[in-house]
C-alpha cells in the first residue's frame, strides 16, 4: 500500500532517510520546472534543484504540515533561485549590440506585421531569455511570478517572504525596468 | 518605435513566455544522487543541535576543570608547607572584603 505523505514525512523524521527519496521522485518535475525559469545551463539548474532538495531534507523538522508539503518545496525552491540569481547577478548580459540574426528577424517582423508573428518561434524565446537576464534579481523574480505564471501579489508574497507593498513596490520597478531594457532594444536598432 | 509599441511588445514577449513554459524533464537517477547526498545526514532539529553544542562544550569544560583543580592543588600543597590561613578562610575574606570595608568606614 502507497504512503501518503504526512507518513513519509513522518517516517523521515524519525530517522527512516529512505521516505524521502518518493518525495523527490514526486515533486522533482516542479522543482526543475522552477529552476528552469531562472537559470539556462543544465549543469546550474541540476545544482539548484540539488540545493533545494538537500536545504528541504536538513529543514523538514519546520514543516508543521498546516499547508501541503508542495507550497512549503515551493516557497524553498523560489528562494533558493532568488539566491542563485543574485550570486550570478555579475553575469547579467550587458548589451544588445550582439542580438542574434532570427532575433533581429522577428523584431523586425513585430514592427511590421504584429499580428503575423508567432509566439512559440524560437527567436521569440531567445529574445525574452535575453530581457530576463537583463533584469535585476528582484525584477526577474517578481516579472516571473507575476507576469508569466500569473499568480497573485499574496502569494508572491507568501513564496519570497516579502511584505505585499514590498512585492507591489517591487512589481512596479520591474515594470518599468523591463520598459527600460525594451527601449534600449528599440533604441539601438531602430534610431 | 513609439511607446504604444514598447508596450505592445512587452505584452507580446510576456506572452511568448506564457505560452512556452519551461520542460519539467528530470535527469535519470536523479533522486539516486540526492539520496546518495544526503545517505547518513541526520534531519537536523533544534533540540538535535542544542545537544550537540552541549556535547561539544563538555571536553572544554573538562578540560577546564582538571586545569584549575590541578593548579588548586599544587597551590594547596604549597600552602600546607608554609600553614597560614587555610583556603575557607580565605575565600570568606574575598567574598566579604566588601562588607568589612563598609564597615571599617562606618566606624
Amino acid at each position: 500500500m502507497e504512503r501518503t505523505e504526512a507518513e513519509l514525512i513522518a517516517a523521515v523524521l524519525k530517522g527512516d532517510a529512505a521516505s524521502f527519496e518518493p518525495l523527490i521522485e514526486k515533486y522533482s518535475p516542479r522543482v526543475f520546472a522552477t529552476a528552469r525559469r531562472y537559470a539556462r545551463r543544465e549543469s546550474e539548474i541540476e545544482d539548484i534543484v540539488q540545493e533545494v532538495w538537500l536545504k528541504a531534507y536538513q529543514k523538514l523538522g519546520s514543516f508543521r504540515g498546516e499547508a501541503p508539503f508542495e507550497h512549503w518545496l515551493m516557497r524553498l525552491a523560489v528562494r533558493t533561485c532568488y539566491d542563485f540569481l543574485r550570486s550570478h547577478q555579475r553575469n547579467r548580459e550587458s548589451a544588445f549590440s550582439d542580438l542574434s540574426e532570427p532575433e533581429d528577424d522577428w523584431l523586425e517582423r513585430f514592427i511590421h506585421q504584429p499580428g503575423a508573428i508567432k509566439e512559440d518561434a524560437d527567436a521569440a524565446q531567445q529574445l525574452v531569455q535575453r530581457v530576463l537576464q537583463q533584469l535585476s534579481p528582484p525584477a526577474r523574480l517578481v516579472i516571473t511570478l507575476l507576469e508569466i505564471e500569473d499568480r497573485s501579489v499574496k502569494e508572491i508574497s507568501r513564496l519570497t517572504g516579502w511584505s505585499v507593498p514590498l512585492v507591489k513596490v517591487r512589481a512596479f520597478r520591474a515594470r518599468a525596468e523591463m520598459r527600460k531594457i525594451l527601449a534600449k532594444i528599440a533604441k539601438d536598432k531602430y534610431l | 518605435m513609439s511607446s504604444m509599441k514598447l508596450v505592445d511588445l512587452e505584452k507580446k514577449l510576456i506572452a511568448v513566455a506564457r505560452a512556452n513554459p519551461p520542460s519539467d524533464r528530470v535527469p535519470l537517477a536523479f533522486e539516486k544522487r540526492i539520496m546518495a547526498l544526503i545517505k547518513g545526514r541526520p534531519v537536523q532539529d533544534a533540540w538535535a543541535v542544542w545537544a550537540r553544542a552541549l556535547w561539544y562544550a563538555a571536553a572544554p569544560c573538562v578540560a577546564v576543570m582538571l586545569l584549575f583543580s590541578g593548579w588548586a592543588f599544587v597551590e594547596s600543597a604549597k600552602t600546607n608547607q608554609t600553614p597560614t590561613v587555610d583556603l575557607a578562610q580565605q575565600l570568606d575574606n574575598t567574598l566579604l572584603a566588601a562588607v568589612d570595608q563598609n564597615n571599617d568606614a562606618s566606624r
